[in-house]
């Protein structure tokens, strides 16, 4: 057959070329090069979670869009006009679909990821390749919903922008970048972490869906950050604790221009997130050495 | 140069009962346990036995594979042969990096692709075209070797018709030829192998042997192979390991391990008669079980000595569990020798459907085809070109003996593992007078 020798570089590997196979040892097991080396797996998996969602459901990626928008429209008829939660001169509308896009894309990453080794069993007990590209792939996958939720966001703000309500698109739509990329790394460490625990107690999988429901009572989503912040104070350390909180609020202030941007609690967010995800990939490499081992 | 493969002291120790996950309740009752004791404490229930001398270092520890050492050049076929339970597939994940060992090392200079099964990661509503880089990028090629490749991978699967549709709809056969397609163009130094040659018609699964052959021949690759067929073992491989109970008990050219191997499955006794009903350790898996095995002779008495001219019925007692569709039985005859003679199949007989009950049935060996010597009889049960029930192994036992044999009435040994009876056809053309 001719054309098995047509590709020169993978004739013979290069020298050096040596896989070392023993028990590991060490706190930080991470191969970043080989990691490298998998970058097309990636590629194909976010393809794979794109093309799997587009041809399954009926409606394909009108659910990224539809899920919100109800969130939004029960928001605003609960705690807007029921328990008539203020939000701060923003339209209820914009200001609730305004915080779901983080928010939505943080509780997408943590509830896929966590599952990451119950949903991969098959695959990780057949075929070696670096575990981390599985989560890495699905925060990457679930970006494309975002993007979807963006064009409704924009579409809307567009029509009540039109219609004179006090918002403002200006430059500041470009911290939304390095917001959604905290969000990225917070909502990775922590699918690192929580699927590497649910690895080894399965009924710790009941826990995440709860969990991700009451951070989200617990983060500016439905009211302003200025409700924790304000007034006494004595509110003040549930915004500072949580990484997600300055986030969501920075979120309003970059698309809407309207709530705070709090720079120092921004700084905190970033910094425990980073150190939640060094956590999540020392205790994913720990998961992974051993959890194939009951397939 | 250095071998391409080195393994020294290979070790994994596995817990017995709670392997990998547990249950957040399991956990408190250990630790509830660890105080209470004292009080004689039991070991929990359903914690089994680690099998005999494989007991590890605490009571609840075995060794699935216990100082494995071996080296392999490129160019080699290793085959790896062994009982199931032996520690292959231990080996084998380790090896391909699925698993951690406990102990020992191994350096594999090369790159490595594993295929502990074929079609790893395929996904039903993509369609063929889709899967052939999903799975190829999962086996470790890049997207632009599986482009490369594409239409050299279709036109192998013989399915260039339907690469576009959903493999979803794809019959068992299409979809399995699609996935060793991907896998035979794998290109790895080191690519390890299991079992995988036991899917696909008789066709497809010489034209991926051949392949394999072809890949480690004029490429210099390095190909383990975990195999049961011991007839694809012997003809491809140049050097085999035994594993027995964890241990590589033997390393060497595939005639001797093979030999070995089979001596060891064949039942220490001559058996012909192999009965369930009483026991609950019949060979079995979700959709059937046999219920007894037994080699009858031509009253249907229960013999395991036959003369070459008498048949030999080899009659197979099963339960079907549940519904089934096109299931056959296959007998496989062996020598002593480890020698694959022939395999029987009662694929043309057997019926399309089986609803649950119980079946019999039975293959007839005419007399006058085997030799004088001693045979292992094995039994599989599978639908064809889909899955394996229960895999080929050997139960029964029997020995061909007699005075003479099909071809000489003189008591000579005769070589061949059949020795059918030939009709000859002896005539004078001409007659030339003696000299006085």
């Amino acid at each position: 057959m001719p054309t098995l020798q047509t590709s020169p570089d993978t004739e013979s590997a290069p020298p050096d070329y040596e896989i070392h196979i023993e028990a590991r040892t060490g706190w930080l097991r991470v191969n970043w090069r080989e990691l490298w080396e998998y970058r097309d797996l990636l590629f194909v998996l976010v393809r794979r979670d794109f093309l799997a969602k587009y041809k399954q459901t009926v409606l394909g990626p009108l659910w990224f869009i539809l899920q919100p928008l109800l969130n939004t429209l029960v928001f605003t008829i609960v705690f807007n006009k029921v328990a008539g939660i203020e939000t701060g001169g923003i339209p209820p509308l914009l200001f609730y679909l305004c915080a779901l896009l983080p928010w939505g894309y943080f509780a997408q990453n943590v509830t896929t990821g966590a599952a990451t080794f119950t949903n991969n069993a098959h695959l990780f007990g057949k075929v070696y390749f670096p575990r981390l590209i599985v989560p890495l792939s699905s925060i990457i996958s679930n970006l494309f919903a975002l993007g979807l939720q963006f064009a409704v966001f924009f579409i809307f703000g567009a029509w009540f922008a039109l219609r004179g309500a006090a918002v403002y698109f200006g430059p500041a739509i470009l911290l939304a970048l390095p917001l959604l990329l905290i969000t990225a790394v917070l909502s990775l460490g922590l699918s690192l972490l929580f699927s590497s625990s649910t690895a080894k107690y399965r009924d710790l999988s009941h826990l995440t869906p709860i969990l991700i429901q009451l951070w989200m009572f617990a983060t500016p989503v439905i009211y302003p950050l200025s409700k924790l912040t304000g007034g006494d104070g004595r509110f003040a350390w549930i915004a500072w604790m949580n990484p997600m909180a300055p986030i969501v609020e920075g979120f309003r202030f970059s698309l809407l221009g309207r709530g705070t941007f709090h720079g120092p609690m921004l700084g905190v967010s970033a910094l425990a997130s980073a150190v939640i995800l060094l956590l999540g990939i020392i205790a994913f490499g720990r998961a992974e050495r051993t959890v194939t081992d009951c397939a | 140069m250095k071998p391409r493969v080195e393994v020294e002291s290979l070790s994994k120790l596995y817990r017995l009962g709670s392997i990998g996950a547990t249950s957040l309740r399991d956990t408190f009752g250990r630790i509830a346990a660890r105080f209470r004791r004292g009080a004689g404490t039991t070991p929990r229930k359903e914690t089994p036995a680690a099998p005999a001398g494989r007991q590890g270092p605490t009571p609840d520890t075995f060794w699935a594979i216990r100082d494995i050492s071996f080296s392999a050049k490129a160019g080699e076929i290793v085959g790896i042969v062994g009982r199931n339970g032996a520690g292959k597939s231990t080996l084998l994940k380790i090896l391909s990096r699925i698993t951690e060992p406990t102990s020992g090392r191994a350096i594999l200079r090369g790159r490595l692709a594993s295929l502990l099964e074929v079609g790893t990661g395929f996904h039903p509503d993509l369609t063929g075209r889709e899967n052939v880089f999903l799975n190829g990028t999962i086996l470790g090629m890049k997207r632009w070797e599986i482009a490369a490749k594409f239409d050299e991978i279709v036109a192998f699967a013989e399915l260039d018709r339907f690469i576009d549709t959903p493999v979803k709809h794809y019959s068992s056969g299409m979809f399995v030829r699609l996935a060793f397609a991907v896998a035979a163009h794998l290109e790895p130094e080191i690519l390890f192998i299991d079992e995988v040659l036991a899917v696909g018609d008789a066709g497809f699964q010489k034209k991926c042997l051949g392949k394999m052959g072809e890949v480690a021949n004029q490429h210099g690759r390095t190909v383990f192979f975990v195999s049961h067929n011991m007839g694809a073992v012997r003809s491809l491989c140049e050097h085999a390991i035994l594993i027995e109970d964890g241990r590589a008990t033997m390393d060497g050219p595939p005639a001797e391990i093979i030999s070995r191997y089979l001596a060891s499955t064949v039942p220490d006794e001559i058996a012909g008669e192999l009965d369930w009903t009483e026991r609950d350790d019949a060979p079995s898996c979700d959709d059937v079980e046999y219920t007894r095995l037994r080699l009858l002779d031509r009253d249907g008495a229960v013999r395991t000595t036959f003369e070459p001219d008498q048949p030999i019925a080899i009659e197979i007692t099963y339960r079907v569990k549940r519904r089934l569709r096109g299931v056959r039985f296959d007998v496989a005859f062996t020598t002593q020798e480890g020698e694959l003679a022939f395999i029987a199949t009662d694929h043309n007989f057997q019926r399309e459907i089986h609803e649950p009950g119980t079946y019999q049935t039975t293959c007839i060996i005419p007399g006058g085809l085997l030799n004088r010597r001693g045979y292992a009889v094995g039994v599989q049960c599978d639908v064809p070109g889909e899955r394996f029930l229960i895999h080929m192994r050997n139960y029964l036992s029997l020995v061909v003996s007699g005075v003479g044999n099909q071809s000489s009435s003189f008591p000579e040994p005769w070589p061949g593992v059949v020795c059918p009876r030939i009709r000859w056809e002896i005539r004078t053309l001409s007659e030339e007078p003696v000299a006085a």
